[in-house]
């Protein structure tokens, strides 16, 4: 007989004392210039869990580093353009921690600057949907002037083999949502790291959205490096089968009072459906008061999937208001199923009501209407892959 | 005048120690408009009985038959046997996360009914089931039994059975749980759905209590996995005199 406990997915949540932390994350190598990075094996703790021999092309072959065609939406005080590798920009918002990032981080002719001003609220679209199979190496600058606000959507569709790295820089009481949006073709292969300092009070939201590609791994790392700042980080992927989607998100605490929440939910169908979630935070000594929790959640519709889910807290101060981790990989629960069949609601019908859900706090949280809607458009266009196979 | 008929069930269930007779050969018969309760020890049946008849595949029907107005009930899926109107009201409801009660409401009634209900009626219609039940209307825009109190989750089963309009209900220890308002309250709801729809009922309990506000008409005792006596409501009140013992030690004998 099914007891409550049974119900409902297993889970693993630590608050705040007990936790080991795997390694020191502030103390990674970093580098600009690829030639410091020793070629890649699949051991280092970077890669471990991808599929490098897949894309030995983007961290160890010469990559195009040209300019490439970019469509934006129309949007008041907010300038989209390409500035040369001197930019004052450039650097500021972190360093590469391994090959592929170091390797586009050499490569690039001229980064794409997105930048905002103004005090109103606004929005734009970045889209990028012709940077074809040859592999290449890419920068994108995301400046808000201070007391800003936007919403920024970057999309990427069509063709790629793309290793990139994107700097997000906040200035004082900025308010900015950045939507990375990965709907590729199905052979398209894309490695980027993003990295955001967060000045004093600002506020970044960063989601992380991966639907297409066949390997599509998008490391945020964020640094809190204002007095006040708060991150919002968030991520959905749906990975199908033959899919390898990862993320390995980093959270540096390092000023007072900063807050971090971050959630990354994921659905997995498909032989050979493969998703990654590593979450990093570290709280510095310099990070009293700091509030942080992340979560992860996967939820496993059929067979012959894997997800790995690797949340790792670091506290190098006693002073905190909190912090905690959650992690768990549930299987679609026949008990659900059952009881919304058992109101009479179809089997098809009851899955995609229950990964809707789940996957909706996700979608809820984006801030765009327009955008919400799209992806529940795509969430059900994934759900109904899996009746047709 | 609808019928649910129950031949000679045999039930087992797979366990990690093997097969696992529970249901050994249970028969009974309720028409519409009946009320009948089923009293018995844990671990009679009671609920197996209950997930038998709305089609947890967990439960394997071994023999005999299930049929609903003449027509075969075993064989239909899970949500055939809803739509057909079987009603399981659930002993433990499970928590369905990222889905709103009113979403839930509306996707089930319109499954049932074949298309979508009128939009203004049925808002009506779910604001005052649920004003009734003394169900906050915040918990209209909550997660289907996500962090309900077991009271709570009992009352959203009832107003399912107000809102959905089924032919026959089974109550699984409905009444469990609840305290002696909420326990009125829950019974006042079934008794309503049963005047407006002349619903049949089966009524699992423990307890006699949920009888004082609900009547049945006839009481059945389950002991390990059948109907060992039956008898109109004194029934009831002496199971709750003497217990199972009398019929637990016949079983073992026998
Ligand atoms: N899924 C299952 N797996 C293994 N054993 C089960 C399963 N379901 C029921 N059983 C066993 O079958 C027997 C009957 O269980 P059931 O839940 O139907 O009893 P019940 O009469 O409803 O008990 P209670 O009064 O405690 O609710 C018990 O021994 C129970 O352990
Ligand atoms: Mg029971």
């Amino acid at each position: 007989m099914p007891t409550e406990e049974q119900h409902g997915i297993k889970e693993h949540s630590d608050g705040r004392f007990g936790f080991v932390p795997v390694q020191t994350r502030s103390g990674r190598f970093k580098s600009f210039n690829v030639a410091d990075f020793a070629p890649v094996t699949g051991r280092e703790a970077v890669w471990k869990l991808s599929p490098v021999a897949k894309f030995t092309d983007l961290t160890a072959g010469e990559l195009d580093g040209s300019v490439y065609p970019v469509e934006s939406t129309p949007a008041a005080d907010i300038t989209v353009g390409w500035v040369d590798r001197d930019d004052s920009r450039i650097g500021t918002a972190g360093a590469p921690e391994e090959r592929a990032a170091a390797n586009a981080w050499s490569s690039f002719d001229q980064a794409l600057a997105i930048t905002v001003g103004g005090e109103e609220a606004k929005e734009i679209t970045v889209t990028r949907a012709h940077l074809g199979s040859a592999p290449r190496g890419a920068h994108t600058i995301i400046e808000a002037k201070p007391f800003s606000q936007a919403v920024v959507i970057l999309e990427n569709i069509g063709d790629a083999r793309l290793t990139e790295n994107v700097e997000i820089i906040l200035g004082e009481s900025a308010n900015l949502t950045v939507v990375t949006l990965q709907e590729w073709n199905a052979g398209a292969v894309h490695l980027a790291n993003h990295f955001a300092s967060i000045g004093r009070d600002a506020r970044l939201k960063h989601i992380v959205v991966s639907l297409g590609g066949s390997i599509v791994r998008v490391n945020p790392s964020v640094r809190l490096a204002g007095p006040g700042s708060d991150t919002e980080l968030l991520g959905l992927y749906f990975a199908d089968a033959g899919q390898h989607l990862e993320q390995q998100v980093y959270v540096n605490h390092d000023a007072p009072n900063s807050r971090s929440r971050v959630t990354y939910k994921g659905a997995l169908q498909g032989t050979g459906a493969r998703t990654v979630w590593i979450g990093d935070v570290l709280i510095g000594r310099t990070a009293a008061g700091t509030d942080s929790y992340e979560q992860n959640r996967n939820l496993v519709l059929t067979e012959g999937t894997r997800a790995d889910s690797i949340p790792n807290l670091e506290i190098e101060t006693g002073d905190i208001k909190g912090a905690g981790h959650a992690s768990a990989t549930g299987r679609f629960d026949d008990e659900q199923l059952f009881y919304l069949q058992s109101r009479g609601i179809t089997e098809d019908e009851a899955r995609r009501l229950v990964v809707r859900g789940f996957l909706s706090e996700i979608v809820q949280q984006i801030g765009s209407k327009p955008l919400e809607d799209r992806l529940q458009a795509a969430i059900e266009a994934e759900l109904r892959g899996t009746e047709e196979k | 005048m609808s019928v649910l008929e129950i031949k000679d069930l045999h039930v087992s269930v797979e366990t990690d120690q093997g097969t696992k007779q529970i249901l050994r050969g249970v028969d009974l018969t309720i028409k519409e408009g009946e009320i009948h309760a089923i009293m018995g020890p844990n671990g009679s049946g009671k609920s197996t009985l209950a997930y038998t008849i709305a089609g947890h595949p967990k439960y394997k029907v071994d023999s005999g038959s299930i049929l609903l107005d003449g027509e075969e009930v075993t064989t239909m899926t899970v949500d055939q046997r809803a739509r057909a109107g079987l009603f399981l009201a659930m002993q433990y409801p499970v928590e369905i996360p990222g889905v709103t009660v009113t979403n839930f409401l509306r996707t089930a009634k319109t499954a049932i009914d074949g298309e979508a209900p009128a939009i203004r009626t049925w808002i009506k219609d779910v604001r005052e089931s649920m004003a009734r039940l003394r169900m906050d209307k915040s918990f209209a825009e909550r997660n289907v039994n996500e962090g309900f109190s077991g009271g709570e989750k009992k009352r959203n089963e009832i107003l399912q059975l107000e809102l959905l309009k089924p032919k026959f209900a089974i109550l699984d220890e409905t009444d469990s749980g609840l305290d002696v308002d909420a326990l009125k309250i829950v019974s006042e709801g079934v008794n309503r759905a049963k005047e407006n729809t002349g619903l049949g009922l089966l009524l699992i309990t423990h307890y006699t209590r949920i009888l004082r506000y609900i009547t049945p008409d006839f009481v059945h005792v389950f002991v390990d996995g059948r109907i060992a006596e039956q008898g109109g409501p004194e029934l009831a009140d002496r199971l709750e005199d003497e217990g199972y013992d009398r019929f637990l030690t016949e079983s073992n004998v026998g």
